[in-house]
């Protein structure tokens, strides 16, 4: 006796939890079903192995037919064939297009390309993350990108509206985005320590003052591209270290607010010349592509690396950048503070969140 | 020219992709009925095209209107090829004809191709204007209405019921027609819906002339099914119950799944000792009449072996239907003569369609108060014919109609008369009729009809239970009826009916009788089998359960009229085991009485099939079944008596855990009140399975189970071991859950309102091919009881919850194959809140027993007024809150859009929500203020479920049936995902659109929904497969209970409309 078909179709959509979890992390039908075997559901419920797999078969077929809807959420709002109640749906989307720390960090800031497709048997190897989940992560990340690549509007309402994600996924995949499509180097060994909420945090940041969305709201690609011109205007700040007046000035004007505050004030005094020219040489070099994608390694080189060597606590790195930033609006001779301020707010923002063990 | 249709196609959306290379559509639409089509533009480049068409109008007269269906065919445009066609919807306009069911059909439907299955959604508002026309129903039955329901739809009330109404209709299937051979299999899909939708387009009308003529408005339990014949054609045949119906006026505030039976015993102390001996009992049960008859068709009657194999087991008893039982009362004689000359007065009148009405059949299941007055058993019949098409050189327009042609435009021949097949189900019901009389009955109710064909043999089965009924509502005169009525109100409730219609001095078949144990002034027998529910006044101890008998019987291979031999003789064994293992695990329960019993025999190339499904109850007022006792046949052999002591153990074992789960406790009743009705000694007869093969036997056997105490299974052979383990091995469902195949469980009656109708689907290969009874049995039984493991399991999370109306469908599509179609509703009741009604309960019934005979005058009264239990309508508060400002805000549908965008831009996913929460609530709102179809953007949920009734909820409206047939084929069977995936899909999409369908009706749930037919057939080497579904249901609008507050305050709107006359029934 041998089953040849074997279905359960309800009127409303029947959504398993945990098998949707199984299935979203790539387990074949036979892996699911000794996975539930071993969670102990045989012995809460006295069903048989075959009953397991009987249901787990089903609920994978379903999952199946919904996987099509689920690239277009929406449509999975308006289609007819499967009523499935309005919170179950938000569910199934949002488990959907979550995705795993470990597999977003390999993938951060690199093109969703075909090539990087290849890659994925890699990354799968590397981060036990069964082949298939990384392909259903790695293609919501394309398919997100490729919808809202060039959509006008602010990059997260785009996605929610599309995706109908959680706000906090959607800032989320706007980060995915932001950090795809100027492709930031976030792979370096020396940024191995960062984690994904890290990046998000200063793609955020940086999505809200450094792109063009944040001076004019009624341009595609808003959020995406980089004010270009604000890059270009950087140079300017290159003076205050250029000159050494200024730049002795700044240093005075830091040292005198900070003596007796900071525990770490010699080492402070000792390199600020260092830290300074690293921050504003940061900012001068970034007209280049090239040296965009480097930004998260060189902040960490000429910034995070000096304080952590010179084991900075955080709240004096803290005190250390408001006063630094805050510094130049007492420079006479500097003309660029709104630059300044659009620069370094985001910077010491990101500066903070990047320091850490 | 009474009718104009109207029909406006605004939109589409989802559309496939049709052209590669733009990655888009050129959509356009025809809309065609009858044989006048119109175009929209073409609409380029989009997959969500609008087109907002201007109306398209058709002059049609309303019997067009009743038989064609509305069809929408979407294209896209090829300036160089032909059209392609994306897919199509058919729209039956039938419920825009009656007066008070839906005014306008309006909504997005799914788009649906019979090789791609769904392909995007379009929206289509149809309007119909009917003229007044006063010859209007002279070829049309426009204002019929019809009801799946198998009850009085709920907000109706039954004036008079009329009684039984048939019709069927044949023509050849365009499968099988030789242009089937170059057409597509699209084209050919396409040929068979269209065909079938006319057909049951045509049938409805002709039944709804029938309804007409015997004055009436309205057909309940209508069930149309289809044969598929194959070569010798396609039948389509439909019984129901014409009734005139009366709205209520006043909507009752009242649950229908309340009605509970009463548990009056439940504070009585449990008595452990069941004590077996002293109520005796046996299989005396009243299935008794069957008759298993195989007349070859009549083309056939030249052969002389038709004496041979009619097979009858009529019992002659040759009682007399004027025959009043001493012990019956005087009223009871009264009481059938009255109701005998009630039938025979309508089925009197020279007419054309006197030939039906001699039946006093219905096809309801459940009844108003007081129609029910005794239940005398199940009756059946079978039979066995021959299809041939060979000797039925029948012509255009054998059917009798002038409007045939339509049918047959494209194919010259009818394959066989209608009347050959309405000669046999004639047969079939003559048999059923007379077994009626023989229990002392002259009607039947829960009746039903099917069919299992196999190649060229078709077994032709009806059953029913034979009852006795209240003439007041078969009658005009209603003042006569109130009298008879309050005679009848003397009998205590809740166990009238169980009192045997029949004259006990001369019973139809040996039967062990006592007095009632609740009124003890009426004979009861030991066991009560029947098609019905439970009446709902029926006093019940404990709960019930669902009870299965599954028998395979294999059969040689055989051609035409040998192969039907064989059946026929087959069948009388069927029967009986079939019977025998109902009866065993009844006793196993510790329930004496079925309801709802539904046994359907399949016949396949190399075995037969029987599958008898029923609900099992512990009927108060019926004595305590007796147990089971095992004897072995080698009384030396020391180890095997013990090994038969140790089974009679477990099955002792197993009685006492049934009683315990099922709450069966009934109070211990003494020998002396009892009396001694039995004036036969008791003895033991034997259950002879080893020589049950003979059919002399049989006869014997079906009619004397009777006078024993208790029920013996005689251990002589591996074989009866074998039944004995396979009692044992149904395992009771998991705690927490209950089933039943009835409308309710018996002794729950808290539903609280999460329900969850489900289909399910297996086949199963049998493995060898030498296989034996009993291992097909064992394959059989397993794959029912897995397949129920698997649903218990998939539905935990209801938990507690009922299974009801589990029906379980058997066919067996190829030589190996066993298919088991299962469709069921859950439904989660309180646990706790369960105890407390049950209390309240049986208080009011002890208060109303308490209650002197005053009462007992008032009720007949109530009943004349109004058949249904109404409680007044609690007034509506005025604080209906802030709906109205809903409603105003979902008023514009530009404002719900943008309030949605806003959500959406705010950023949270649960604000969207509640806004699509609430829209079901506001639909009925969208659609009164002829708001534009795209209104909502969310889709609203519509609740189906085989019940008639949906828990917590009150059904305000019935909008009409619901009947649609699919065909579904593909040629890329493993691409689909293979068998399952393809049926999984085709069923979802099913669902799909009889939602979409219900919903552009104004409907928010599908009552009495069933899934009459699931053929399915594949050829994995082509990797193609093929399934026809066929399913129907009741269209209507509920409201919650706990909204009818709010919406009482909203109806007057809902009246005002322009298109709806008042409401009022048309007579």
């Amino acid at each position: 006796m041998t089953s040849e078909l074997d279905i359960f179709v309800g009127n409303t959509t029947l959504i398993d939890e945990d098998v949707y979890r199984l299935w979203l992390d790539g387990y074949s039908v036979s892996d699911a079903v000794s996975l539930r075997v071993r969670s102990g559901i045989l012995e809460q419920t006295g069903a048989t192995a075959a009953v397991l797999q009987s249901d787990t078969m089903d609920h994978y077929r379903t999952f199946h037919m919904l996987e099509r809807l689920l690239h277009a959420p929406p449509k999975l709002l308006h289609q007819l064939i499967f009523q499935i109640p309005p919170s179950r749906q938000a569910l199934l989307i949002e488990r959907y297009y979550a995705f795993d720390e470990a597999f977003v960090r390999e993938v951060l800031g690199k093109k969703l390309s075909k090539g990087t497709k290849k890659d994925l048997d890699d990354i799968s190897t590397k981060t036990g993350i069964t082949l298939k989940s990384c392909r259903r992560q790695f293609d919501n990340f394309k398919r997100v990108f490729k919808v809202v690549e060039e959509m006008r509007g602010s990059l997260v309402d785009n996605i929610q509206q599309h995706f109908l994600l959680s706000d906090r996924l959607a800032r989320d995949y706007a980060a995915i985005v932001f950090f795809a499509s100027n492709r930031f180097e976030t792979g370096k060994k020396k940024l191995q320590y960062l984690s994904f909420g890290d990046f998000a945090f200063c793609a955020e940041l940086m999505i809200q003052n450094w792109t063009l969305g944040a001076v004019d709201s009624q341009v595609d690609d808003m959020d995406v591209d980089l004010d270009k011109e604000f890059l270009q205007d950087l140079k300017e700040l290159k003076m205050l270290v250029a000159d050494k007046d200024l730049l002795d000035l700044h240093k005075s004007l830091v040292c005198t607010a900070l003596r007796g505050k900071l525990g770490v004030f010699s080492e402070m005094e000792a390199n600020f010349k260092n830290l300074s020219r690293g921050l504003v040489n940061v900012a001068a070099k970034l007209t280049h592509n090239k040296d965009v994608r480097d930004l998260f390694v060189d902040l960490v080189e000429k910034f995070v690396e000096p304080c952590r060597s010179d084991h900075w606590p955080l709240n004096d790195v803290r005190l250390f950048l408001n006063q630094y930033s805050a510094s130049v609006h007492s420079l006479d001779g500097f003309r660029h503070q709104a630059l300044w301020d659009r620069y370094m707010g985001t910077l010491r923002g990101c500066l903070l969140r990047l320091y850490h063990d | 020219m009474p009718g104009k249709l109207k029909v406006k196609i605004v939109a589409g959306r989802h559309l496939p992709v049709m052209d590669r290379a733009s990655d888009l559509t050129d959509a356009f639409v025809e809309v065609k009925f009858g044989n006048t089509t119109f175009k929209t533009d073409v609409y380029l480049k989009s997959l969500n095209p609008q087109w907002n068409s201007e109306w398209f109008k058709f002059e049609v007269d309303d019997e067009d209107l009743q038989d064609e269906p509305l069809q929408i065919t979407v294209l896209d445009h090829d300036t160089y090829s032909a059209n392609d066609a994306i897919g199509k919807v058919y729209i039956d306009i039938d419920p825009l004809l009656y007066s008070e069911a839906a005014t306008v059909i309006s909504g997005w439907f799914p788009i649906y191709d019979t090789i791609h299955g769904i392909r995007g959604e379009i929206n289509v508002v149809v309007k119909v204007d009917l003229f007044n026309d006063l010859n209007r129903f002279r070829q049309s039955s426009c204002g019929v209405k019809f009801f799946c329901t198998t009850s009085i739809p709920k907000c109706y009330r039954a004036v008079i019921i009329h009684g039984f109404v048939e019709e069927l209709v044949v023509n050849e299937d365009p499968e099988y027609q030789w242009i089937d051979r170059i057409r597509t299999p699209r084209a050919s899909n396409e040929a068979r819906q269209r065909l079938i939708s006319l057909m049951s387009g045509e049938l409805q009308r002709k039944i709804g002339l029938k309804v007409l003529e015997m004055r009436g408005n309205a057909v309940v339990g209508y069930l149309q099914c289809f044969d598929l014949e194959g070569e010798s054609g396609l039948v389509v045949r439909a019984i129901g119950t014409a009734c005139t119906l009366d709205k209520l006026s006043s909507p009752a505030a009242f649950l229908p799944a309340c009605n509970s039976p009463s548990k009056e015993m439940k504070e009585i102390p449990f008595n452990e000792d069941p004590n077996p001996n002293t109520h005796s009992s046996g299989p005396s049960t009243p299935l008794k009449n069957q008759t298993y008859s195989f007349s070859p068709s009549k083309s056939y009657s030249r052969q002389s072996s038709s004496s041979d194999t009619d097979l009858s087991l009529t019992p002659k008893t040759g009682m007399g239907s004027g025959s009043a039982g001493k012990e019956g009362g005087p009223f009871k004689a009264l009481l059938r003569q009255q109701t005998q000359s009630a039938l025979e007065q309508r089925g009197g009148s020279p007419h054309r369609f006197c030939r039906r009405r001699e039946f006093p059949f219905f096809t309801l299941t459940a009844f108003p108060p007081g129609f029910l007055v005794h239940v005398g058993g199940v009756v059946s019949a079978r039979s066995v014919k021959l299809l041939d098409r060979i000797h039925n050189p029948a012509f255009v327009g054998i059917m009798g109609n002038t409007r045939s042609y339509k049918l047959l435009d494209w194919n010259s021949f009818n394959s066989d008369e209608p009347e050959t097949r309405d000669a046999w189900w004639a047969e079939i019901r003559q048999e059923i009729k007379s077994h009626a009389k023989a229990l002392g009955c002259h009607a039947v109710v829960g009746y039903s009809e099917s069919t299992s064909i196999c190649e060229e043999v078709c077994i032709l089965s009806a059953s029913g239970t034979a009852a006795v009924l209240n003439p007041r509502f078969l009658q005009d005169g209603t003042v006569e009826g109130c009298l008879e009525q309050r005679l009848e109100e003397n009998l205590p409730v809740g166990c009238g009916f169980c009192h045997i219609p029949y004259d006990e001095l001369n019973m139809p078949f040996p039967a062990h009788l006592t007095y009632c144990c609740n009124c003890r002034k009426q004979k009861v027998p030991d066991v009560l089998f029947t098609t019905i529910d439970l009446p709902t006044d029926a006093a019940v101890i404990g709960k019930g359960c669902l009870i299965q008998a599954r028998l395979c019987r294999l059969k040689k291979k055989a051609q035409a009229e040998a192969n039907a031999t064989a059946i026929s003789n087959l069948l009388p064994f069927m029967e009986y085991e079939v019977h025998t293992q109902l009866m065993n695990k009844l006793k196993l329960k510790g329930m004496n009485a079925l309801f709802g019993l539904r046994i359907q025999i399949t016949v396949g190339e190399n075995m037969l099939m029987g599958l008898a499904s029923a609900t099992g109850v512990y009927l108060a007022a019926l004595p305590t079944p007796g147990g089971i006792q095992i004897a072995g046949k080698t009384p030396n052999d020391g180890s095997y008596e013990q090994h038969i002591s140790h089974m009679q153990k477990k099955i002792n074992d197993t009685i006492a855990k049934n009683k315990e789960l099922y709450e069966i406790n009934p109070p211990e009743v003494s020998e002396e009140i009892i009396g001694s009705p039995i004036p036969e000694p008791r003895q033991r007869s034997r259950l002879l399975r080893s020589q049950s093969e003979s059919s002399d036997e049989v006869t014997e056997l079906d009619l004397s189970h009777g006078k024993k105490d208790a029920f013996v299974l005689e251990i002589d052979d591996t074989d009866a071991m074998e039944d004995v383990h396979s009692l044992l091995t149904d395992v009771p469902p998991p705690s927490g859950f209950y089933s039943c195949n009835t409308e309710i469980m018996p002794g729950i009656n808290n539903w609280t309102s999460e329900i969850q109708m489900f289909t399910s689907v297996r086949v199963i290969r049998l493995s060898s091919l030498n296989l034996t009874n009993q291992a097909l049995n064992k394959n059989f039984n397993d794959l029912c009881e897995n397949l129920l493991k698997s649903l218990y399991f998939k539905l935990r999370s209801m938990i507690p919850c009922c299974l009801c109306h589990v029906n379980f469908t058997v066919s067996l599509p190829e030589d190996e194959l066993i298919q088991v179609t299962v469709t069921a509703v859950a439904i989660t009741f309180d646990k706790n809140q369960a105890l407390q009604t049950t209390k309240t309960h049986v208080e009011k019934s002890l208060q109303r027993a308490s209650t002197d005979n005053e009462e007992l005058l008032q009720f007949p009264l109530e009943l004349c007024s109004d058949s249904l239990p109404s409680h007044p309508f609690p007034p509506a508060k005025a604080t209906s809150v802030d709906y109205s400002s809903f409603a105003d805000r979902c008023s514009s549908w530009i404002e719900l859009i943008k309030l949605k965008a806003q959500t959406i831009r705010r950023g949270s996913i649960k604000t969207t929500v509640t806004v699509e929460k609430a829209s079901p609530m506001g639909e009925g709102n969208f659609r009164n203020r002829s708001a534009p179809p795209c209104a909502s953007s969310t889709v609203g949920v519509v609740k189906m479920t085989p019940l008639s009734f949906i828990p917590g909820a009150k059904i305000t409206k019935y909008l009409g049936i619901i009947n649609m047939f699919f065909i579904r084929e593909t040629t890329s069977l493993r691409e689909e995902g293979g068998v399952s995936g393809f049926l999984h899909a085709f069923i979802a999409e099913v669902f799909a659109m009889v939602r979409a369908h219900v919903a552009a009706l104004g409907g928010n749930a599908v009552v009495s929904y069933i899934m009459k037919q699931c053929v399915f057939m594949e050829n994995p080497n082509k990797n193609q497969a093929q399934c026809l579904i066929n399913v129907s249901g009741d269209a209507v609008v509920f409201v919650r209970e706990s909204e009818l507050e709010v919406v009482s305050t909203q109806q007057p709107t809902a009246n005002c409309q322009p298109s709806c006359p008042g409401g009022e029934v048309t007579t």
